[in-house]
């Protein structure tokens, strides 16, 4: 990051306040993430029946559940797993995708055409059934959700990077970087994927919202995280009995931790895409 | 005729390519269902404590003892004399649970598809006749929020609003009243089989019962048809012919209303059939919520159950309706605008 770099994100936070509060929202979540078992005023998984459903009071701001167990504890607790969930998902995509992809994109012929298909079969799935199939089909693990999540992605990543490689491929940087010696290899790793990256910067932020929100259905509707676990997903799905019966709290907390998650995400995808591409503001 | 011409052509040949693809998904799900944990003929066996003869009679039957590759085989003649196999759970075959409960899905995207264009439409028109202004601000902002709130966690707060708070909406389970009486079955979609029917009161129950699931599907796809739309009509309201109809003295609602909007739909058309697959793909969730019969929960509850057929069904479904909406759209494309169809 030069000086000028640094004045040109400066500019854009001043101007563009609601990027700012995206990141300093983004920064609390991770921070709430760190920080999470030393900050929860309760057990998070410590139920006391005597006080099952209680809606929202000085002492459980954010009401119990139907076991008792304060919310609020349990919202705390969860952000670390579900930011871990999202967060290896879309590294593990990213890193394969932006791999493949601009593998694809400088090669060309048969290997990117075969590639290419493969990818539109994905495309043609529906995606969301595919991760429950691959969860279903690994088993019910934390690890196989972020599997699942990762290659759900991967067809994005690899279109993106093999488009984004594919446009430069035949630059002249990119030519005196192969005559100065580098291999093939060399050229994708050490000058494409670099070149690449502030593009792909914006669709990670994007993506990790998706992450989150794909984790948390995939646990709403039972798979992957398993209760008493605490997780947002789970913590919905877990509320959606009491519902009709106007318990609103065991629902509210869990999707409003959720929803400002996903919104801290994507305006900082949106807030990237203008430091990072001044043409592309709007 | 020589644009239908080219436009047969081009559908033709688009269909021809999308072939591969779909005989990928084929042998992908047949992959992935066969590596699904759990064993079904031990499943399906009358109980826990079935004999080893009884599993093995269920295994023969359901044609697990045979290679890998004939299994395949055998599902790829299955699929293209229409026979989809038995769902292990409900006993009937998978082709008759999914016309069943096809309609239900398809009613339910439908309405929502439709809620979302009509609340997506204005408001990005709104947004793009003043960019930068407040309006634009506005739009932006509440597509913003839409995508934020998983379609799980809005449809409940929905629910809570309108069926426990305000008490206007029906009890959130199925697609009718358990003591409302069914239309006969006609197309399948309740609305309209009740209106077949003059059934004024059973098409009130039903489109009652529909108005939550789809406005919670359609808040969560309102962000792309409305940002799509914006954009479309921005490039559109700055090209020439608009400053002309401006100039030759035709009121501004005719320009916007006829000459761009007309012009700036074709982007929006393409994200309208994107939304309209993913949708049916991805309302598992929203039919779960609402507990209606559509085919997303049946795969669902079948996968759970490790019911390897239904799943099998329902992802060759979807991603035949994923060929079949694309090719839609390219014939409507070259209906709308027939210079694609001279390239």
């Amino acid at each position: 990051m030069t000086t000028s770099t640094l004045n040109h994100v400066a500019y854009v936070l001043r101007g563009n306040l609601v990027t700012a509060a995206a990141a300093a929202g983004t920064a609390l979540l991770i921070a709430v993430a760190i920080l999470g078992p030393w900050i929860t005023p309760y057990d998070p998984i410590a139920s006391n029946v005597s006080i099952a459903l209680q809606p929202p009071s000085f002492a459980h701001w954010a009401g119990t559940d139907q076991l008792g167990r304060d919310i609020a504890s349990r919202i705390i607790a969860a952000t670390r797993l579900d930011l871990l969930i999202a967060a290896s998902a879309v590294s593990l995509s990213f890193v394969v995708g932006a791999l493949i992809g601009s593998l694809c994109g400088y090669h060309g012929g048969r290997v990117d055409r075969w590639i290419g298909r493969v990818v539109d079969i994905l495309m043609a799935f529906p995606l969301f059934v595919l991760a429950m199939a691959m969860v279903a089909a690994l088993g019910n693990r934390v690890e196989n959700i972020i599997y699942a999540t990762a290659l759900i992605n991967l067809p994005f990543y690899i279109r993106f990077a093999r488009a984004e490689v594919n446009v430069r491929r035949n630059l002249g940087w990119v030519e005196a970087a192969r005559a100065s010696g580098n291999s093939h290899f060399q050229v994708v790793t050490h000058f494409l994927l670099p070149n690449i990256l502030p593009a792909m910067a914006v669709q990670i932020s994007l993506n990790l919202g998706w992450a989150i929100l794909n984790a948390a259905g995939l646990s709403f509707i039972g798979l992957g995280v398993q209760p008493p676990t605490p997780e947002w997903g789970i913590m919905v799905a877990e509320g959606a009995r009491h519902i009709t019966t106007g318990k609103w709290w065991l629902v509210a907390f869990p999707g409003l931790a959720l929803m400002l998650a996903v919104l801290c995400f994507n305006l900082l995808g949106d807030g990237l895409r203008d430091i990072l591409d001044p043409r592309m503001r709007t | 005729m020589t644009t239908l011409a080219s436009i047969s052509r081009r559908t033709g040949t688009r269909f021809v390519s999308s072939l591969p693809a779909l005989l990928g998904v084929v042998v992908f799900t047949f992959i992935l269902m066969r590596v699904l944990p759990g064993d079904p003929a031990v499943f399906f066996a009358s109980g826990p404590n079935a004999g080893k003869a009884e599993i093995e009679e269920v295994r023969r039957l359901m044609g697990l003892d045979q290679p890998l590759l004939y299994q395949l085989a055998l599902y790829l003649r299955d699929i293209a004399t229409g026979n989809l196999g038995r769902s292990l759970t409900t006993g009937q075959p998978v082709l008759a649970d999914i016309q069943q409960r096809l309609p239900a899905s398809l009613e339910l995207t439908f309405t929502a598809l439709v809620l979302a264009l009509t609340l997506a439409l204005p408001l990005g028109i709104a947004a793009a006749l003043n960019p930068g202004k407040l309006v634009d601000h506005a739009v932006r902002f509440a597509c913003t929020l839409g995508v934020c709130v998983p379609t799980f966690v809005s449809g409940l707060l929905l629910i809570y609003a309108f069926y426990y708070l305000l008490g206007w909406a029906p009890d959130p389970t199925g697609r009718l009243d358990i003591f409302a009486q069914a239309p006969p079955r006609i197309t399948g979609f309740l609305l309209i089989d009740s209106l077949i029917a003059r059934d004024g009161t059973t098409g009130l129950a039903a489109a009652s019962q529909l108005i939550l699931p789809a406005a919670t599907m359609a808040l969560f796809v309102l962000a792309p048809l409305a940002r799509m739309t914006r954009a479309s009509m921005l490039a559109v309201l700055g090209s020439d012919f608009i400053r002309t109809a401006d100039a030759m003295g035709l009121s501004r609602a005719r320009v916007v209303g006829v000459y761009a909007l007309r012009n700036a739909m074709l982007p929006v058309l393409t994200i309208a059939g994107i939304v309209f697959s993913t949708m049916l793909g991805a309302n598992v969730l929203v039919e779960k919520v609402f507990s209606w019969p559509g085919v997303a929960s049946y795969a669902l509850d079948a996968l759970l159950a490790s019911d390897y057929a239904p799943v099998q069904g329902f992802v060759l479904l979807m991603a035949s309706i994923f060929v079949v909406v694309n090719l839609t759209i390219d014939v409507l494309y070259g209906i709308a605008d027939p210079r694609i169809g001279i390239e």
